[in-house]
């Protein structure tokens, strides 16, 4: 097991090296000279645009800057902010909890709602319940998200007047004021997500209620609760675990579009405005740090296979 | 007996006090502003911050008037000699006093801090001195007219010596000026709080205890928080929003006439990407032509604008009046074409950048200038892409804008001399540019205005250096029991005398 696992550890130093390569080289890809950007309305004037190339090494050859910043990047210093000159670190610990915040109320609502949608119609198969939990799943696959948003806000927030339109409130200062803030946008959210594991657990449940182990819990003469609840939904939530951390590493990675329409100052924001503003350093900085949370959640993933299904431990 | 009743009254006129004192003002804003310090940032959205936080030495009011903040006025003692005045007894938010060296400090400030986005605005500065604890005396390389102008800006702001030395570049992560709020806490993309400064030198007139601001980009998402009363203040809100929000009871629309233009940068001569057709102005003047103006403003922004030929919008005491725009005369245009020896159709490619309303906008003069013989290609494009296109000189023609200044200079001399930074079409004639460095160095109001006259003559009527189109309006929405907002051209929220009933 721990032979395992440094082997899987050993395996993300050389990705996270390709990683920082690509990051770096992608960005230098970007159309639209950064100094430019950043001097705003005073680019008539070619000594600021000297100056903001000198400070920030745009002046310096490719390999300079890369090494420059990996360097930094090795003894945790993530560098500044272009923009607001505040350290990306600080920005990433900042933006961090409100997405894991939301990212994980989300995935709650998407697996409280698609998870026994998918059992639901798997047993009630070509039924009216089949039907229903499709129709909704479909509903939440093809809902665009930012369309679903403003009419939650127009509902909600205009109409009823139950919850704020916008914005962010911590866990940590106000729990009610921060659940209120963040319910909408996670519902967009986890809707989307729910409609796939709906559609993920109906088949796993399908295959899983057709193998012949099932047939046998079945002619034992156990209950139908048993065969279903014990013996299928366990070997089919193997392919949804998978899949349940990819999605929530998207969401960790910022729900882009669902973060700027309710004004969540989470990841996907974060990047957004910093890929507009050609702010390098922050966009490697998130970009790295997505990745790590990604590499981070594949292992998770592993260990859950393991908890969930004993034969994977001998392997 | 009457003792009591006084004590009641005074207790009763306390405890009102204390109610509006403990009013509070949100205010949503359409982009999160970049650092909050006076000498290195360069955003619009930051100077609405500065309302609260930083006074300068002067102020324009909503006639665009130079009016003292932190001076009380100032003097000419030659063309290239200001001596200004101070405000006594102003202090910092961390208790420092406002005298004259803060002033010098604060200016020397800008000219020499690495990264500085101040200098070239008063790069003019030869010398700053102190004449007495409340007078400075600054002396200027060459006459300028458009000097004071910067001094109502962020150029002219005042920060505490003591704090700016001790934060070094860190100055912008707690700024310590001289406004009437001081600085609590920013989170990046969330909100920036400030208190009220007690010690404020013009209190009286600020009722708020505490104003945030609130970035919110998605103007939906921010006309849906007014409407919830989520935030009492939204900036620049779309012409699109103006009819659901009259027809709420709680909000009120105050359109403000802006400061700066929309307009088709052309490129004349800047490298290989420009269009040879468009060097000759007689193509140029065809192109203007075929626009119509008004209906632009019409189908895409509600007849909310102000549609136009010039640089200086009607808010600017030097607008040249008699310069309309010309009316959309498509048999002139074809035989300009004609005149000028192109073949038609002309093919021509414009960048737009990729906005709704932008891209609208060519779709609509794409239309028009095909009748005149235009064959227009569009080029939406991100926008920090199209900035660095234009300045590489990498299109033929580019559908941008300008805040502008509030002195004329600041949206004519950049963008028409031969050879200025944000001249990116090439532009150049000579009698122009004479023009542009008369006008710069005027002092006589009436003069000035004579020459800013010649100069559209000479490179709009004439030279169609740029097609300009339409000066914007600031929309502003606020709840309807916010008073005493005082709308000004620049469009930045002054919290002086509002408050909420």
């Amino acid at each position: 097991m721990l032979v395992w696992l440094a082997r899987r550890l050993a395996q993300v130093v050389p990705t996270l090296i390709l990683l920082s390569v690509m990051i770096f080289g992608l960005q230098q890809l970007m159309p639209g000279d950064p100094a430019l950007i950043l001097a705003g309305e005073e680019r008539g004037d070619p000594q600021v645009l000297a100056q903001i190339r000198a400070e920030l090494w745009l002046d310096r050859p490719l390999h300079v800057q890369y090494l420059h910043w990996v360097g930094n990047v090795v003894t945790g210093d993530f560098g500044f902010s272009w923009r607001i000159r505040e350290p990306v670190a600080r920005l990433i610990l900042q933006k961090l909890p409100v997405t894991f915040q939301l990212a994980s109320m989300a995935f709650l609502i998407a697996v409280l709602i698609g998870v026994p949608m998918g059992i639901l119609s798997a047993t009630h198969r070509d039924r009216p319940a089949d039907w229903l939990a499709n129709g909704i799943a479909l509903f939440g696959i093809s809902m665009p998200n930012f369309w679903l948003g403003i009419m939650m806000i127009l509902l909600f927030s205009v109409q009823l007047g139950w919850l704020p339109p916008s914005g962010y409130v911590p866990l940590t200062e106000d729990f009610w004021q921060s659940v209120s803030t963040t319910i909408m946008p996670a519902f967009v959210l986890g809707s989307g997500i729910a409609g796939v594991l709906m559609r993920h657990t109906r088949a796993a449940m399908l295959t899983a209620l057709s193998q012949d182990y099932v047939r046998t819990a079945r002619a034992k003469g156990l209950t139908e609760r048993v065969v279903v609840w014990k013996h299928a939904l366990r070997n089919a939530l193997i392919p949804v675990v998978t899949l349940g951390t990819i999605e929530f590493g998207r969401l960790l990675a910022g729900a882009v579009l669902t973060e700027q329409i309710f004004t969540i100052p989470g990841f996907g924001k974060l990047i957004v405005d910093a890929v507009f503003n050609r702010d390098y350093p922050v966009v490697q900085g998130v970009v790295l740090a997505t990745a790590l949370i990604f590499v981070g959640l594949s292992l998770v993933a592993d260990l859950l296979y393991m908890a969930i299904n004993p034969r994977l431990r001998q392997a | 007996m009457m003792r009591r009743w006084k004590a009641a009254f005074v207790l009763a006129a306390l405890l009102a006090a204390q109610g509006a004192a403990a009013q509070n003002l949100r205010i949503g804003l359409r982009e999160d502003p970049d650092i909050l310090d006076p000498t290195l940032s360069r955003t619009y959205v930051g100077r609405i911050v500065y309302m609260a936080l930083c006074d300068k030495l002067f102020d324009i009011n909503e006639r665009l008037d130079v009016v003292p903040q932190l001076a009380t006025g100032y003097v000419w003692e030659d063309p290239k000699t200001l001596r200004i005045t101070l405000r006594d007894g102003v202090q910092f938010h961390d208790g420092e006093r406002m005298n004259a060296e803060a002033v010098v400090y604060s200016l020397n400030r800008h000219l020499t801090m690495q990264g500085s986005f101040r200098r070239s605005e008063i790069s003019e500065i030869e010398a700053i001195e102190i004449v007495d604890p409340l007078t400075v005396r600054i002396r200027l390389k060459n006459p300028s007219a458009a000097f004071l102008a910067t001094l109502t800006d962020r150029a002219g702001m005042i920060v505490s010596p003591r704090a700016a030395e001790a934060a070094g570049r860190n100055f912008g992560a707690n700024p310590v000026c001289a406004g009437p709020f001081r600085f609590v806490e920013r989170i990046a993309q969330e909100r920036i709080v400030t208190e009220r400064f007690e010690q404020y030198w013009d209190r009286a007139r600020i009722h708020f205890q505490r104003v945030t601001y609130t970035p919110i980009p998605d103007n939906n998402v921010r006309l849906a928080n007014l409407q919830s009363n989520a935030i009492e203040f939204g900036e620049r809100m779309e012409p699109d929003d103006v009819r659901t929000a009259q027809r709420s009871r709680n909000l009120r629309v105050v359109p403000v006439e802006e400061l700066g233009y929309q307009g088709i940068t052309i490129n004349i001569a800047n490298g290989s990407g420009a269009n040879p057709a468009f060097r000759d102005a007689r193509v140029r003047r065809a192109f203007d032509l075929a626009i119509d103006r008004a209906a632009i403003n019409q189908v895409v922004y509600e007849g909310m604008y102000t549609p136009t030929r010039q640089p200086l919008p009607p808010a600017n005491p030097y607008h040249v009046r008699d310069f309309a725009p010309p009316a959309r005369d498509v048999a002139r245009a074809r035989a300009l074409l004609r005149e000028a020896g192109v073949t038609s159709p002309v093919a021509i490619e414009m960048t737009v950048p990729n906005n709704p309303d932008l891209r609208q906008v060519g779709e609509v003069i794409q239309a028009m200038v095909r009748e005149a013989g235009f064959e227009l290609r569009l080029r939406a494009t991100e926008y920090a892409s199209a900035l660095q296109s234009s300045v590489r000189g990498e299109y033929q023609t580019f559908l941008t804008g300008w805040s502008g200044r509030t002195d004329p200079d600041g949206n004519t001399y950049q963008f028409m001399r031969t050879g200025a930074g944000q001249n990116e079409g090439r532009y150049s004639n000579p009698e122009a540019d004479r023009l542009l460095d008369a006008a710069r160095t005027e002092l006589d109001v009436e003069r000035r205005r004579a020459l800013y006259a010649d100069i559209m003559r000479i490179a709009v009527a004439e030279d169609v250096s740029r097609i300009y189109l339409w000066h914007r309006k600031n929309i502003m929405i606020h709840s309807t029991r916010l008073i005493g907002y005082l709308p000004v051209p620049d469009g930045l929220v002054r919290l002086q005398d509002m408050r909420l009933q």
